[in-house]
């Protein structure tokens, strides 16, 4: 088996950006440390060299982009689509939110990335991490060399990954993995058989560390509104303010409730939370609660239909049914 | 045991078509519920958003109901499901925040049914009065 | 700011007895916005309308709140009040505070109180409405029937007899659809043909209706009123005006071995042919897949024979486009197919029939002159057994038959069972039945009258399986009220097949964006108060196509169709209901979202330019609502996550108002 790695994708790039299939590559970019990466487009071969990363630290869903990247001009954009974030990409493409044809999207495969703040954690005045086999090699300035297995810092939506298969890509490098049978809805079932005050008492603990900084919208490939009903000053909610009350709990009621349907599960708001919340445990509620009432339904899984909160059947349960198979109340 | 009846703030939504009829007939045959309901009128129940029902609640509401025609008989063929659906969700949603269940409720009441939406009122009123104040979702900055 | 005026009537005592109005109108006098704040006796007279008129006049207002009955009750009295006045009708606002706060609450002081915020909550939301004009579409004379059996066929007659011009799109060469089929109706045993074909000729004949014939409806643009669709016209190969339908060139062709369509197979046709004697219109028609001049350019026979030249080999496809302010469909149905039914050995035995084929069995003009033989060998049946829900009421096995009552296969089977009788008094007629349902008027009697009269044998049973054995049929069934098994050997079988609707319907439903139950009939907007009319305006259903019926239902839903059409048509201009959806644009992401959920197909998707703040342009793809097709629902408002689609008199801001008003 060929193996995969930050040289092979370059290569392609190259080869792409030379015979003219794209003329810009939408990759991950090395910060000052190789755990600090960010997502960046590159124009040229000299770019690619002295910037593309592809480590253990590319968890950036780019799908989100290409809705900006490809208004930009009418010359195709290459990027690199991890397993999870290919379905964000055919959820876009469902909502028409950019054009396909102005997109060169190469599947790469995925381990599960790492969770740089799990790795802080671990280790203080890290200069350098590298993952060899199932290890992870830290260097420190202080405390010399560390090394952990990697599932250790595996971030969190990694360790119940929904899928190492790609739903979508124009090439493949490397093989295609399967959909994996995960059990990413325990944490959902271990809060509904909590009391509801212990519920309240978990989610207060958690939403009122929030600090509206956003973040989660931003990074979220399912919010990509023109513009957000929260900076609407005529939808009546929006409202910057953090105060302890019911205001947090609103705003991330109606962001999980915005993206219903449309959520592909991918993580990316509590992989960029600074507060570390869970939000993704939310937006887990509303797809394991379509799961239980509709049927298995796993957005972006392909291009076109009808999510189930934009259809319905005769026979659906009464919302006081709904509410009461799933938790435990006091 | 001291026992103080506690006055609840309820907002109802009623779709037009069925269930603010079926408001209005409770209303000719005299069949009455306490004055603590307050009634929104809306076209349909799918044009009730999940943020008006927050935001009542976020206001000091302490119970939100929500009234439909009943399912196949809706004026616009098809809207009390998609309310169906989004309520189903969002009430689940708001149990998983620990927020007392019985304070939002869908009935389907139709314009016949003026006695089934006294009936109704009468007997969410008394659930969410046991309850007593809204203290999960209402927003300190809003109180009076 | 607005200028609002409120204004609290005492509807005698209706109000005044629990709501002390005075201090209602006091206490909204001091709402922000409100210049003049009033109590009257009846407010809805013509001094209380007056008095209203001149505060509006006088204070300069710009909207009213009225604190009184329900909205349903006096909305629209108002908004004429206050459009006499000057100001625009959607200003208007009602506090319902009889039946839903005099009415129901007994304390005056509570019901004063929740007076005070349901008219709140009015001034709130009035603050923030904007005028409204209902938007002016004209409309089309002309309607379209889809189908062209006995409901189309009554639709367009109806129609043309009210001055319309209508056209009939009809997918076989001919219209008369099933019941040309037919021999006898119930209740009354007159025969089918008699009483339809003079209806074909009045069609024919009639000069405000347009036949298609072999043709098929493939697009559908527009909304009601303003229909464009697009007609394919399929080549017949026959020149349509100048065939005289004399039958020499389908006497003549070579190709005869065709089963013919019109008895189901029982018989064959030529590949030139008219369907039936009586066709209209009555023109010939090549089938080219057995056509052998059509297929290898050989042959020419009809062409020869032919002293009209109307012989066509070179036809084409055509596509007619046409506009129509009104669409009916009456697609009609078909029996379903029995191949599932293996128990009932209808592939093995030709003489297990369904019950449409022996409807051509027993037809004067069917494949056996109208004497009823067993299609195996042609002789006269002595035992004949009929199989009653064959599919229909089939809970159990939902994979190959349908749910729901086919109706009228209790009555038929009965009129069968009845004629054979007549006819043949030697024959013993067996029907297998789980119930017989006979509403309708003379129903029961005719049922009553098989059993008593003819002594047709009723088995209340169903027949476990139909084996094929040495030239007999071997039925074994249950007799459910004697408790036993029972083994026939009959001579004939046959099934009361379970109809659905036609194959074309569910194609024809996505065009028309008109609503279909999950058999595939059309749904009605309202299934008691308007069951001739689809849910998206301007489409109405006539016929089975919308559900199970006999002829005289067809017949009286199709004229109600066309009341339907002839109302509509009779407007020179359709005038929309203002309280519509529609979409901000610069926040709409063109997602779709709202048009999975609008159940009028109102929303389509433009793209459209917009100027950005540097200068440059960007096009981007934004929804765009058909405000004469929008009802107003609402469904997409919520729908929509950017929070761009919102409802004119009742958006987002308006209601969240009313809710902030009730909870302060």
């Amino acid at each position: 088996m060929q193996e995969i790695n930050r040289d092979t994708l370059i290569a392609r790039a190259k080869e792409l950006l030379s015979d003219g299939t794209v003329d810009r590559v939408l990759g991950w970019r090395c910060g000052e440390f190789d755990y600090d990466v960010t997502p960046a487009v590159f124009r040229s071969a000299d770019e690619l060299d002295t910037g593309f990363v592809f480590n253990i630290f590319c968890g950036a869903n780019f799908s989100k982009y290409l809705i900006k990247e490809t208004a930009k001009s009418e010359s195709r954009v290459l990027v690199f689509l991890k397993p999870c974030d290919t379905y964000s990409f055919n959820q876009l493409l469902t909502e028409h939110r950019f054009d396909r044809s102005r997109v060169y999207a190469i599947g790469v495969p995925c381990d599960g990335m790492s969770d740089v703040n799990t790795l802080k954690l671990r280790a203080e005045n890290i200069l350098s991490a590298h993952e060899n086999g199932d290890a992870v090699e830290i260097e420190t300035l202080y405390d010399g060399k560390i090394t952990l297995p990697r599932e250790k810092i595996l971030s969190e939506r990694c360790r119940f990954c929904k899928s190492k298969k790609h739903v979508a890509y124009d090439e493949l490098l490397g093989e295609e993995g399967d959909v994996c049978d995960n059990s990413r809805f325990d944490e959902v079932k271990r809060i509904e058989a909590m009391t509801p005050d212990e519920r309240f008492e978990f989610w207060r603990g958690e939403l009122s560390r929030c600090i509206r900084c956003n973040a989660c919208r931003d990074v979220c490939p399912a919010c990509t509104c023109e513009k957000c009903v929260f900076d609407n000053p005529n939808s009546g909610v929006s409202n910057k303010a953090a105060a302890n009350s019911f205001e947090e709990q609103m705003f991330h009621i109606i962001r999980a409730f915005h993206v219903v349907g449309r959520c592909t599960d991918c993580g990316e708001c509590s992989r960029v939370c600074p507060q570390h919340i869970p939000l993704h445990l939310l937006n887990r509620k509303f797809i394991s609660d379509i799961d239980r009432l509709y049927g298995d339904y796993q957005a972006g899984a392909e291009v076109g239909g009808r999510a189930p909160v934009v259809n319905f059947s005769a026979g659906d349960p009464e919302p006081s049914d709904a509410v009461e198979g799933g938790a435990n109340h006091a | 045991m001291q026992v103080t009846e506690y006055k609840p703030l309820i907002v109802a939504f009623c779709c037009n078509w069925c269930s603010y009829a079926g408001a209005d007939l409770a209303g000719n045959n005299r069949l009455s519920y306490p004055a603590d309901v307050k009634i929104i009128r809306v076209p349909c129940s799918c044009r009730v958003n999940p943020m008006f029902i927050l935001r009542a609640f976020q206001r000091g509401a302490d119970g939100v109901i929500l009234c439909g025609c009943h399912p196949g008989d809706c004026h616009y063929t098809t809207g009390n499901y998609y309310t169906r659906r989004r309520m189903a969700l969002l009430f689940s949603m708001l149990d998983y925040l620990g927020i007392e269940r019985e304070r939002t409720r869908v009935e389907w009441v139709s314009a016949a049914e003026g006695a089934k939406f006294a009936a109704t009122m009468n007997d969410f009123v008394k659930t969410v009065a046991a309850l007593g104040e809204n203290k999960r979702l209402e927003d300190i900055r809003c109180k009076k | 700011m607005q200028r609002i005026g409120v204004f609290v009537c005492h509807c005698g005592t209706n109000i005044a007895g629990t709501v002390d109005v005075a201090a209602v109108a006091e206490a909204l006098g001091h709402e922000p916005g409100v210049v003049v704040s009033r109590d009257y006796q009846y407010m809805c007279s013509q001094a209380g309308q007056n008095m209203i008129a001149e505060e509006i006049k006088n204070n300069r207002l710009t909207g009213i709140v009225v604190c009184s009955c329900s909205p349903r009750m006096h909305e629209a009295t108002f908004r004429k009040t206050a459009a006499s006045a000057g100001i625009n009708p959607y200003m208007v606002e009602i506090a319902n505070i009889r039946e839903q706060c005099s009415w129901v609450h007994k304390d005056m002081a509570v019901g004063t109180e929740k007076a005070i915020i349901l008219a709140r909550a009015a001034v709130a939301k009035v603050n923030l409405n904007a005028p409204l004009t209902p938007g002016e579409t004209p409309v089309t004379k002309r309607a379209l029937v889809i189908g062209g059996g006995i409901a189309g066929i009554q639709t367009a007659l109806d129609i043309a007899d009210a001055g319309f011009p209508v056209d009939i799109v009809e997918q076989k060469p001919t219209i008369g659809g099933k019941m040309a089929q037919l021999d006898k109706t119930f209740p009354t045993l007159d025969c089918a043909a008699c009483i339809l074909t003079p209806k074909m000729v009045d069609v024919a004949q009639n000069d405000k209706i347009r036949i298609f014939s072999y043709s098929e409806v493939t697009g559908v643009k527009g909304f009601v009123g303003n229909f464009d669709v697009t007609i394919k016209r399929k080549a017949r190969y026959v020149k349509e005006d100048i065939c005289t339908g004399c039958g020499l060139c389908t006497e003549k062709c070579p190709q005869k071995k065709i089963p013919n369509e019109f008895n189901l197979g029982m018989d064959n046709r030529h590949a030139i042919y008219i369907p039936f004697a009586q066709a209209v219109p009555k023109v010939a028609t090549i089938d080219p897949e057995h056509c052998m001049m059509l297929k290898t350019g050989k042959c020419g026979v009809c062409s020869k024979v032919c002293g009209a030249g109307a012989i066509d080999y070179k036809a084409k496809d055509e596509y007619v486009e046409e506009k129509y302010g009104a669409i009916v469909v009456a697609t009609g149905f078909n029996p379903i197919s029995m191949d599932k039914f293996d128990e009932f050995a209808y592939s093995q035995s030709k003489d297990v029939v369904t019950s449409l084929e022996l409807e051509r069995l027993m037809n004067a003009a069917g494949p056996t002159g109208g004497t009823l033989l067993r299609p195996s060998d042609g002789e006269h049946p002595h035992t004949i057994v009929f199989v009653q829900c064959v599919g229909s009421r089939c809970t159990a096995c939902a994979d190959k038959g349908k749910e729901y009552c086919s109706k009228i296969c209790c009555m038929y089977t009965a009129k069968h069972a009845m004629l054979i009788r007549d006819k043949y008094p030697d024959t013993e007629v067996y029907v297998f039945y789980i119930d017989v349902r006979t509403p309708g008027k003379n129903f029961d009697e005719f049922y009553r009258r098989a059993v008593e009269e003819y002594g047709v044998h009723y088995i209340k049973g169903m027949v476990g399986k139909v084996t094929p054995e040495g030239g007999k049929l071997k039925v074994q069934g249950s007799d459910l009220i004697y408790g036993k098994q029972l083994h026939i050997d009959a001579d004939m079988v046959v099934l009361a097949a379970a109809i659905e609707p036609d194959k074309s319907a569910r194609h024809l439903a996505t065009m028309l964006t008109a609503s279909m139950d999950t058999n595939d009939f059309f749904t009605e907007a309202h299934p008691k108060l308007r069951p001739v009319e689809s849910p998206t305006a301007g489409v109405f259903l006539s016929g089975t196509c919308q559900g199970p019926k006999d002829i005289p239902e067809t017949v009286s839903q199709a004229g109600a169709a066309a009341s339907k059409v002839i109302g509509l048509l009779c407007k020179d201009k359709l005038t929309g209901n203002p309280c519509v959806a529609h979409p901000d644009e610069l926040m709409c992401n063109g997602c779709s979202t709202c048009a999975n959920v609008c159940p009028y197909g109102a929303i389509t998707y433009i793209d459209k330019e917009f100027r950005m703040p540097d200068r440059t342009t960007k096009t981007r793809r934004v929804a765009s609502v058909n405000e004469a097709v929008c009802q107003g629902c609402g469904a997409c408002t919520v729908a929509c996550m950017s929070g761009a689609m919102d409802l004119r008199g009742f958006s987002n801001k308006q209601i969240m108002a009313e809710v902030d008003a009730i909870c302060k």
